[in-house]
């Protein structure tokens, strides 16, 4: 189980930080000298748009803390027999996902930065974390 | 895998605690002979009778009916049919010999708090001619309790508690539910807590009190969220009764405990059965066979004669 959360989390941030940091140290001072905004442009671009699974199994999240850059899209899906919830437990609870039955999905996109814990209302003693950077 | 710890269907010795019933050796009285067991509670002390007992004994008192986790909407292999089940639940309820005088649902109406799950529990349950008193389950509080309150919220207070009166009986209805909070057990609340206080202020010590709730007024098991945090502040408040009964469900299994003048009861679901504290890795549904899933479910009456300031509990199995 820890081995699967480290294979499916660590090689994806990697990923995705690589072109930001190329960017980043190579070419940032020639592209925002020549093109002005682009640069940024191109690094919203690159991260945008991906897709995270988070699975629901056997009353766990898996991965139960799972790092992403900003502009993710985390996507929920309950593999149990019995129904689960995702809901955020910052005040106004960023995201709530109502009841999942089995293979019912929820997706979230995350806009800013910030590490967000979220349990299962069903079962609260379900937890997870979203670490957005 | 699930048939040995499940055949028990009592609780495990270990979960009775070191002054549980054990000891004083009541649960060797307990035995499931077809139809169901009877506890009789005198004086806080739980002893068994056979069920030719409980029927021969005088029922003038306040007879009512306790049903629980119908979860109407649930489809999965452990019952692709709850509302068949339930409504055999129903039937068993209306061939009592004496009509309850009233039923009490103790939550899981519905699987996933929608309207038309309402409506089908509310269709079915009408077959007992009785009146229902409700308290939601978690699977009630999907929607926020928005579809539970509107049906069943009349007359309650904050987030659905209230009580009522009935022959002397004094019933508290207790909504927990509602506090999940993170890696830690289902609460009351404050709000809730200081209204009991209030609400039983000006009862005398000698009023039998009923309280009834959907998760477990005890520590059955925490690890899967079978308890209350809060439980504790509520029963201090009771302390000073001379008979208090718990009922709930929520765990899908007939559990008993007593703790000075408290018994608590855990009722069986009209829906599917789940695993013992700990006896499976998750508390998932249990899956039975087929032409045993009536020994799993049920309903419970109970029972209490003035005077007698006793309550004859009877958990009856859908069949034997």
């Amino acid at each position: 189980m820890v081995f699967l959360r480290k294979a499916g989390d660590l090689p994806q941030s990697q990923r995705l930080r690589r072109p930001s940091a190329l960017i980043g140290a190579g070419g940032v001072l020639a592209v925002l000298l020549a093109m002005g905004g682009l640069a940024h442009w191109n690094r919203t671009a690159a991260l945008a748009g991906e897709t995270r699974e988070v699975k629901i199994d056997n009353y766990s999240f898996s991965p139960a803390t799972l790092t992403v850059p900003v502009g993710t899209t985390v996507s929920w899906t309950n593999r149990d027999e019995t129904i689960h919830t995702v809901v955020a437990q910052d005040a106004g609870h960023s995201f709530k996902s109502g009841g999942l039955d089995t293979d019912d999905k929820f997706s979230f996109t995350f806009d800013k930065p910030g590490s967000y814990v979220y349990i299962c209302t069903v079962h609260p003693y379900m937890t997870g974390k979203i670490v957005v950077q | 895998m699930s048939e040995p710890s499940n055949a028990k269907r009592t609780s495990k010795p270990e979960l009775l605690g070191r002054d549980g019933l054990d000891r004083r050796g009541l649960l060797k009285c307990m035995a499931w002979a077809g139809a169901g067991v009877v506890w009789s509670v005198a004086g806080g002390v739980p002893r068994s009778m056979g069920l030719g007992d409980a029927y021969g004994a005088s029922l003038a008192g306040l007879s009512f009916v306790q049903i629980s986790d119908s979860h109407i909407g649930f489809n999965k292999a452990a019952n692709p049919h709850p509302d068949a089940t339930m409504t055999q639940a129903v039937a068993s309820i209306r061939a009592l010999p004496t009509p309850p005088a009233f039923l009490i649902h103790t939550g899981d109406i519905t699987h996933l708090s929608k309207p038309e799950q309402y409506d089908m529990a509310a269709e079915i349950i009408k077959g007992a001619n009785s009146e229902v008193h409700y308290v939601p389950g978690e699977h009630d509080w999907l929607d926020g309790g928005t579809a539970f309150k509107a049906r069943h919220g009349d007359g309650t207070k904050g987030d659905g508690w209230y009580s009522f009166d009935s022959q002397g009986v004094h019933f508290v209805a207790l909504v927990n539910v509602v506090n999940f909070k993170a890696g830690s057990l289902t609460s009351l609340g404050a709000d809730q807590i200081a209204w009991l206080k209030d609400d039983v202020s000006g009862l005398a010590s000698s009023t039998p009190i009923v309280v009834f709730t959907h998760i477990p007024m005890w520590a059955v098991f925490p690890k899967w969220g079978w308890g209350t945090e809060d439980s504790g502040e509520a029963l201090a408040l009771l302390k000073r009764f001379g008979s208090v009964t718990v009922l709930n469900g929520h765990i899908h299994q007939v559990l008993q405990k007593v703790e000075g003048n408290v018994a608590f009861h855990t009722a069986m679901s009209t829906a599917y059965p789940q695993p013992a504290p700990g006896a499976a890795a998750s508390p998932g549904p249990l899956k039975v066979p087929a032409d045993k899933l009536g020994s799993y479910l049920g309903v419970r009456e109970v029972t209490y004669v003035e005077g007698q300031s006793s309550l004859a509990i009877l958990d009856k199995p859908l069949t034997a």
